[in-house]
């Protein structure tokens, strides 16, 4: 039988193999965004468990809307990253300093 | 027992995909290791009987935003080369902060309890039972005014990842279709008067 804390677990090994990948792949932008949606698909898991184990459909309803919210993201976030690309021919991270971050 | 085995081993394929996207040298690797994240991802949601957004997952992101994506990695051309001990440096201190987040989640889940062993066995739901029933009941009803806005906000998209790639480039030949409805006939038309033939 599955239980809530094996979810919880997969979820919590899911999301912090994302947060490594941010600072493994600190360099390119569009394997940032590719942690991200590991990131989401974490938490969309942590949504999906309890709207299981407790009964309740309104997590599910939630993970729909972050799904949603996600497409939206990648999109502009790639539509971001072609213009820039095409501007500065680059998207090393490190070359994207014109705002002095 | 059955269903248990099947979790271990799409758990288990699910942690090594998002290994791979992480750790693979080639960009369109990680995006096909992503892929591969979601399709073990969808498996495991049907397990936790979330029927249709396991569906959507695999038809939404697998079919058309990891599709964008490839295409974006394909088209840029990037070589982003890492020399050997940047990459471990960067791959040591990645471990730590994702061994502290791990940590973090740990001792919450540990600690709070979060009441798990009661809700240890939801009894599982008939063979006629419809997810995508049950979801839609809710969704048209009580988060009708949330799903609004979703809309809205895919729009948005759309609309802003068009106007973000858009662009005009000089020298290209297009029609000004409003230069065309607004030329006048005395524009283009000149007319002369001159005589049949030349007087003697």
């Amino acid at each position: 039988m599955i239980t809530l804390p094996m979810v919880l677990t997969l979820s919590g090994v899911l999301f912090a193999i994302a947060v490594a990948g941010i600072f493994v792949n600190r360099k390119n932008v569009i394997l940032l965004l590719m942690c991200v949606e590991l990131m989401l698909l974490a938490v969309n898991f942590n949504f999906i468990a309890f709207s299981h184990f407790r009964g309740d459909i309104a997590g599910q309803i939630f993970v729909f809307f972050i799904l949603t919210v996600a497409a939206a993201e990648s999109a502009i976030g790639l539509a971001i990253l072609v213009v820039l690309f095409r501007e500065r021919k680059t998207i090393h991270v490190e070359e994207l300093d014109t705002m002095k971050g | 027992m059955f269903t248990e085995i099947l979790f271990w081993v799409f758990s288990s394929l699910l942690v090594l995909a998002a290994l791979g996207v992480i750790l693979a040298r080639n960009p369109v690797h990680s995006a096909l290791w992503l892929v591969y994240a979601f399709f073990n991802s969808a498996c495991l949601w049907l397990l936790l009987e979330a029927e249709f957004l396991a569906i959507v997952l695999m038809l939404v992101y697998v079919g058309a935003v990891m599709v964008l994506f490839l295409f974006v990695v394909m088209m840029l051309d990037i070589k982003i080369e890492l020399g050997r001990g940047q990459f471990v440096r960067f791959a040591l201190v990645g471990a730590l902060v994702a061994g502290i987040v791990l940590g973090e989640i740990y001792a919450v889940v540990k600690v709070r309890g979060l009441g798990l062993p009661a809700m240890a066995a939801p009894v599982p739901h008939p063979a006629d039972y419809s997810n995508t029933h049950e979801l839609a009941k809710v969704l048209y009803t009580d988060y009708v005014y949330a799903f609004e806005l979703a809309a809205v906000i895919l729009l948005v998209a759309i609309v802003s990842a068009i106007v973000l790639t858009l662009r005009r480039r000089a020298g290209a030949k297009v029609q000004d279709v409003r230069a065309q409805v607004a030329v006048r006939a005395e524009d283009r038309l000149v007319m002369v008067k001159m005589d049949a033939e030349k007087k003697p």
